[in-house]
């Protein structure tokens, strides 16, 4: 047995050469190609998570569209701005759930078990988020269109609009991450995080303008970074309707400074959260 | 110093609205190289958390393990680079084919592509997987997933291979065909741990057993001195009348080599020196004293009966306690 076993020693395989740079990439690639495949070979995923978006612009543009009377462009362009806002917050769930699932699969214990950075494996999972975001965003522009949705600004504002949409639910991805991997269910993560996104994005600009609301609601709608969100978008996608007035409070009066500083700020928390948190955790 | 050598290991969980749970409590171990060492014990016995200690996933809180001397909490990414892993739950992505989830493990060893579909080829044709190498895995059958799962742990050849209850809840079929890969390994040189809850698995796989209870090691050697130390065969006897359980044991003892031990109220069960004859004389007794046998038999230990020996207690296996106290 001493001589074959020196044999099997001597031939483990050996990492190819590279720095940490390189295998932080690789693995970061590797994770997220994992979580794409899942959207191809599971297509019910990307389908639902496409249809719910659709079914909100089409269920607010005609249930509310005639009740709410928004002056200028009217309702739908008022309305698209919180729409993209809610699909990207609720999308970023999708990060927690599937966490929690990998978890108890024992995914993570393989992984943990692996020569390969942690971080990259909470790239992977948040990268993957990004592209369903970005996918869900597409289909409801494409929507918005044909049910009269008009962006009244510049390409380059355009984008900035839509990159903000973007960052801002890539940042909650990572506090959805973070839950699902505190909690014992993917079960768990649905549900709580329904608990708390609706409040959040319905005490806010999103589906109607915050002055109307009752004053309790009205400054939590203002200080809301939902709501700032939503603003951001809508000011850089020319949807603010003409005479709309604007909260008193900071958030209100600087939006995407606002998303911007709440997007760091989450980021600088959760990421080495998450990472010291992966560190430990086990099935 | 011994390949994998863990001494003193404590590890405490402190489940919510339960009193602390000590999984391992001073637990030692010492595996040689290019042997095979089975931890042999029931759910909640400590046998996964010392697995998931030695492959880096959690840490003790305290005592030591070192793997070829790398200092295991220490040095975990270094251990990471020697070590191939395998579970009772096949940790395997089942959005995956079989081919894509070990080309994913060499390409997170760092193999390099070329190199990690090279070895991808070789594992599926050696577990038999040719066919279904490009189905994904959420189709397999449990043997299949558990194959996939134990070629993904030998991604690099790796000199120590972890299996935490290779073959729990397989059909004896799927069990006999992982044994087979699993003593070819060891063939080629592979030290392996292995745990499990079955005395027959360890007996056939290991050179060396360590029983394990409430977190540590209770008692070690081979499989055949293992067996020696608890006797040879038992005779069991099942009542018909549970209230004639005092007599019945008074009875068993008398013809027994040993203690009797009750096992849930009607069951009884005796080591006994020469069986068939043993169990003659037991049954005629019985009938003589009136005692109402709904069945007798003659059988060889059993993971029960090993503990009964070391701790005086059955080994019961709670399914309830595996999650959390495993």
């Amino acid at each position: 047995m001493t001589t074959t076993m020196s044999t099997t020693t001597a031939t483990t395989l050996r990492p190819i050469p590279g720095n940490a740079v390189t295998r932080f990439l690789s693995d970061g690639w590797v994770t997220t190609w994992r979580n794409l495949m899942k959207i191809i070979r599971v297509p019910e995923i990307l389908l639902f998570s496409l249809i719910q978006p659709v079914m909100f612009v089409l269920l607010f543009t005609y249930v509310f569209g005639a009740a709410i009377d928004i002056p200028g462009d009217g309702y739908t362009s008022f309305l698209m701005a919180g729409i993209f806002a809610q699909t990207v917050v609720f999308g970023s769930t999708y990060s927690g759930s599937a966490m929690a699932q990998d978890l108890k699969d024992g995914i993570i214990d393989r992984f943990r078990t692996l020569p390969m950075s942690g971080a990259a494996v909470l790239v992977g999972r948040t990268n993957g988020d990004l592209v369903i975001n970005t996918l869900s965003m597409l289909v409801m522009m494409g929507t918005g269109l044909l049910v009269g949705w008009r962006v009244n600004s510049s390409p380059l504002e355009f984008l900035a609009g839509v990159g903000l949409l973007l960052l801002f639910s890539y940042a909650f991805s990572w506090v959805m991450a973070f839950l699902g991997m505190s909690v014992k269910s993917p079960e768990i993560i649905n549900n709580a995080s329904f608990l708390v996104l609706f409040p959040l994005t319905f005490i806010s600009n999103a589906f109607v303008p915050s002055e109307n609301l009752p004053t309790p609601l009205r400054i939590f709608a203002e200080w809301n970074p939902v709501s700032a969100l939503v603003q951001s978008a809508r000011e850089l996608f020319g949807n603010v309707p003409p005479g709309a007035v604007v909260g008193d409070a900071w958030p209100a009066q600087n939006p995407i400074a606002t998303v911007l500083i709440g997007v760091t700020v989450l980021l600088a928390v959760f990421v080495p959260l998450c990472i010291r948190k992966f560190a430990t955790i086990s099935r | 110093m011994a390949f994998i050598e863990a001494t003193d290991l404590v590890k405490t969980y402190s489940p919510k609205g339960s009193p602390q749970v000590r999984a391992l409590d001073g637990l030692n171990l010492e595996v040689q190289q290019g042997s095979v060492t089975a931890l042999l014990g029931p759910n909640g016995a400590g046998k996964t958390t010392t697995v998931k200690v030695l492959t880096t996933l959690i840490q003790p809180d305290s005592g030591s393990a070192f793997i070829n001397g790398v200092d295991v909490v220490a040095e975990p990414q270094a251990i990471r680079r020697m070590i191939g892993a395998s579970g009772q739950y096949a940790a395997v992505d089942q959005n995956l084919t079989g081919f894509e989830n070990l080309v994913m493990v060499g390409k997170l060893y760092h193999l390099g592509t070329r190199v990690a579909r090279q070895r991808a080829t070789e594992l599926i044709e050696l577990f038999d997987l040719v066919e279904s190498q490009n189905r994904t895995v959420k189709g397999y059958s449990g043997g299949m997933r558990r194959r996939i799962d134990l070629a993904g742990a030998l991604v690099i050849r790796p000199p120590v291979l972890f299996l935490d209850e290779p073959t729990t809840g397989l059909d004896p079929r799927s069990r006999l065909g992982l044994w087979e890969v699993i003593e070819q390994l060891v063939a080629d040189g592979t030290t392996v741990l292995l745990t499990t809850q079955y005395l027959e698995e360890a007996d056939r796989l290991a050179d060396s057993i360590s029983v394990i209870d409430n977190g540590r090691v209770i008692a070690k050697g081979t499989a055949d001195e293992l067996k020696a130390s608890i006797g040879g065969l038992r005779v069991a006897v099942t009542l018909v009348d549970e209230s004639q359980s005092e007599a019945a044991r008074t009875l068993l003892t008398r013809f027994g080599s040993g203690e009797t031990a009750v096992l849930n109220g009607r069951t009884l069960v005796v080591p006994v020196q020469d069986g068939p004859h043993a169990l003659a004389a037991i049954v005629s007794a019985a009938a003589a004293e009136g005692i109402g046998l709904h069945d007798a038999g003659m059988r060889r230990p059993t993971l029960d009966d090993v503990f009964l020996q070391l701790t005086g207690r059955t080994a019961e296996a709670d399914e309830t306690e595996t999650e959390g106290a495993a």
